[in-house]
């Protein structure tokens, strides 16, 4: 197969390439710029977007023998991603922008691209595993090592994007392998450090990143009865769930910390409360897409069983879900939690599971309180 | 073997310059020094001077080494501006083509952000040719106040060829001295500083068949130039720096060798390249000759071709060992329409497109005859890849996906 291997200047996708190489397919690395102003060098824990990690990308692919290239997705990235990110907080949602470039660039862009110049598949350096069933339909399943598994991230990927989508990394039982076996083939990024940060908030401070970009306006925090608590600088820069920065100087009575419980934007208010009161029973999601078949020849009946995911690393609770009629020709998926979650923010993403395999996902628009049933949803 | 349509970056060794880069890398002596082996490589590069001197049409003493075109575009800019500033601190204006290479523009800008220059950009036409009113008016609205005028002999991406005795002539008048970045233009045209009239000139030794690494800058000899870098002194006061005797060589005969047959080889170069021009043009209709049609560089056919980014085709070309480049200098290989063909009108969407096939000593048919076999099904695959900025048709999650 001609391969595109989607370079970021990392160990992963490095890995990923040389495997694909050994694997016999023909292989072309690419490094995307997603940046018009690219850095110089390597700040903090950004594992891309420097000439430093395009210089590193350039090396590994010199190391592995095979052409490589920097594509320019500068526009498209601000667009789909930056811009997408700056709206969702203006909006109090919560936003997962690994997730949407997945969606929208690496696996939509670049992909069609790529295939555009005749490549059969793109290659990352992703922790998930590609089955395909006896009739070629595809399935995305956790990778072998679950502490470095980036399926719920993928979880977007739809039966189109994973029918040219290559994980080498699948069965690679821990990133410590991936750092001897990239030692072993003599690649110089074998000990950079792992990423961690948003890749275009240099510094990682997203609230005051966000500040630049957003109207910020001194609001009220109030409590769940509408009593005013304390004030805040701007409603949008916080998350549900969050604890720190709430900078409340009186304590409660209970003398429990509080936590932002909801924010409305239209109000310019953010609502705080008790931890318990943090804990869902239901979720209602958008935007649903199945990863590989239509949910309806995975499983039988309107409703059923899985595990639902809301964070990259979260812990998957079990669940029931089923899809309704939204309106407008809008399915929405309904995730009826079997324990509750807290801190679950409109914007995120839950992920479905049955076992190892990714159904399918939704961006959550609101979630049932169990001990707040009158929440409104945000939009 | 590629096919190597990318002269314009650099050109391979020619024979002579390879020889007489090898024979003096197997000597040593350092030129400054009063010995015998000082002697002897002061000697190579002194006969160097004379063979370079009289392949640009100047005098010897007007030649200073330096290690590239970049180098001596800085030292020329930088240091004719401190130099004309220092006589007279009203001359803080420079008059700029817009389509200057990075070595002149960035050196400009620097100089407004960190020494108070004031840059006015001299516009181009669309045949991208310098509008000498524009410098007329600029000249004629207030001269006191302008340190230089820079302008490229010809231009590295489209090829086109700049008035450059009248631009000079014009500076004369008001005694503001000219630079000229020659680069492209030495050993490509017959190129004379002294009938130039310029005030200074740099040309540079890769781009003529010789090596990376080794450049002059031609210095008028009632010119003054502050100096950049700081030591020695070696070349004239002006450029400190221990001489490298074998690159100066290897230039000296590159110089000599391309000059000795400009002539012919131009005229076999320019017949090549409208080869190569009726090609892409029987081929791919589509596609647009950028650039002055008969002013330009014997060497350069440059085209945008529409509904495509240049980096898709770069990369189908290349997939099958045909060489060639978008035209502009790139940061990290970040490709950025050129500011070149935006200041000649072109919009961003056209100058993505865009795509430079150079020739050079090593050209022949064959490589022409190889870029036809290739073009247009890179054109098609790659207009099918489409814009770099249009929206993905690969339907997602946030893109209407029905479940």
């Amino acid at each position: 197969m001609k391969v595109l291997a989607a370079m970021s200047g990392g160990v992963d996708s490095a890995v990923a390439a040389a495997r694909a190489v050994e694997a016999g397919h023909d292989v072309v690395g690419v490094h995307l710029a997603l940046s018009r102003m690219p850095g110089t060098l390597r700040t903090g824990s950004r594992g891309c977007c420097t000439i430093e990690d395009s210089r590193d990308a350039w090396r590994a692919c010199d190391i592995l023998g095979i052409p490589y290239y920097v594509w320019d997705f500068s526009e498209r990235f601000k667009e789909d991603v930056v811009d997408d990110f700056i709206a969702e907080y203006a909006a109090g949602r919560t936003p997962n922008p690994c997730m949407r470039c997945n969606e929208r660039i690496k696996f939509a862009a670049l992909l069609e691209k790529a295939l555009a110049l005749g490549f059969d598949a793109v290659c990352t350096g992703h922790y998930a595993k590609v089955i395909e069933d006896g009739e070629g339909n595809r399935e995305l399943h956790r990778a072998a090592d679950w502490a470095k598994d980036q399926s719920y991230v993928l979880g977007v990927l739809t039966h189109e994007q994973l029918k040219h989508s290559m994980f080498p990394l699948a069965e690679t039982p821990s990133k410590a392998e991936v750092r001897a076996e990239a030692e072993r083939r003599g690649l110089s990024v074998a000990n950079k450090p792992d990423s961690h940060d948003i890749c275009f908030i240099p510094d990682g401070d997203t609230r005051g990143w966000l500040a630049e970009r957003i109207d910020m306006a001194e609001g009220a925090i109030v409590d769940t009865d509408g009593e005013q608590v304390g004030t805040h600088p701007g409603a949008n820069a916080f998350t549900v769930g969050q604890r720190r920065g709430l900078k409340l100087g009186t304590p409660a009575d209970d003398g429990k910390p509080r936590f932002v419980l909801e924010i409305r934007p239209k109000e310019n208010k953010v609502v705080v409360g008790p931890e318990r009161m943090l804990a869902v029973d239901q979720l209602r999601g958008i935007k649903v897409s199945w990863a590989g078949l239509p949910i309806d020849q995975v499983v039988n009946g309107g409703e059923f069983e899985c595990m639902a995911q809301v964070r990259a690393h979260g812990d998957p609770v079990d669940a029931v879900a089923w899809m309704e009629d939204g309106g407008e020709g809008q399915a929405e998926l309904v995730v009826r939690l079997n324990e509750p979650m807290r801190g679950v923010a409109p914007g995120q993403t839950v992920v479905l599971y049955q076992g190892t395999r990714v159904l399918g996902q939704a961006t959550l628009d609101s979630a049932r309180s169990m001990e707040r049933p009158e929440l409104q949803p945000t939009h | 073997m590629p096919v190597y349509l990318d002269h314009a970056a650099t050109t391979p060794l020619s024979a002579p310059a390879l020889a007489a880069l090898t024979t003096e890398l197997s000597r040593s002596g350092n030129p400054s020094s009063l010995h015998g082996s000082g002697r002897r490589a002061r000697m190579v590069v002194e006969d160097s001077r004379e063979t370079l001197a009289v392949a640009a049409g100047a005098h010897p003493s007007e030649v200073i080494f330096t290690s590239g075109g970049t180098e001596a575009d800085n030292l020329a800019v930088k240091g004719l501006y401190w130099a004309r500033r220092a006589e007279d601190p009203r001359r803080r204006r420079i008059l700029c083509s817009a389509i200057e290479h990075p070595a002149v523009q960035d050196t400009v800008e620097w100089l407004a952000k960190h020494e108070d220059a004031q840059i006015t950009w001299l516009p181009v036409d669309t045949d991208g040719t310098l509008s000498l009113d524009a410098l007329q008016s600029e000249l004629d609205d207030d001269p006191g106040s302008i340190a230089l005028i820079t302008v490229m002999w010809a231009n590295n991406e489209v090829g086109t060829i700049q008035p450059i005795e009248m631009i000079s002539a014009a500076g004369a008048r008001y005694g503001i001295p000219v630079h000229s970045d020659a680069v492209q233009a030495f050993g490509s045209l017959p190129v004379s500083f002294t009938a130039s009239g310029l005030a200074t000139m740099a040309v540079s030794g890769h781009k003529i068949g010789g090596p990376v690494g080794v450049g002059a800058l031609f210095v008028g000899r009632a010119v003054k130039l502050t100096p950049v870098q700081h030591g020695g002194g070696q070349e004239r006061d002006i450029r400190s720096g221990t001489l490298d005797t074998a690159g100066i060589a290897a230039f000296a005969a590159a110089a000599a060798h391309v000059t000795g047959g400009l002539a012919e080889e131009s005229m076999r170069i320019a017949e090549l390249r409208d080869q190569l021009i009726n090609m892409v043009e029987a081929s791919v209709p589509e596609a647009v000759l950028r650039g002055h049609h008969t002013l330009r560089l014997p060497g350069n056919a440059h085209f945008t071709f529409p509904g495509c980014e240049g980096d898709s085709l770069l990369f189908l070309l290349d997939l099958v060992g045909v060489e060639c480049s978008t035209g502009s200098a790139c940061t990290a290989g970040v490709p950025r329409p050129s500011h070149v063909l935006l200041a000649m009108g072109l919009t961003e969407a056209e100058a993505r497109g865009a795509q430079r096939f150079s020739l050079g000593h090593t050209s022949c048919a064959q490589d022409v005859e190889a870029l036809g076999a290739a073009l247009p099904e890179a054109y098609r695959r790659a207009r099918q890849a489409g814009m770099a900025n249009h929206a993905s048709t690969i339907q997602t999650a946030g893109t209407g996906f029905r479940s």
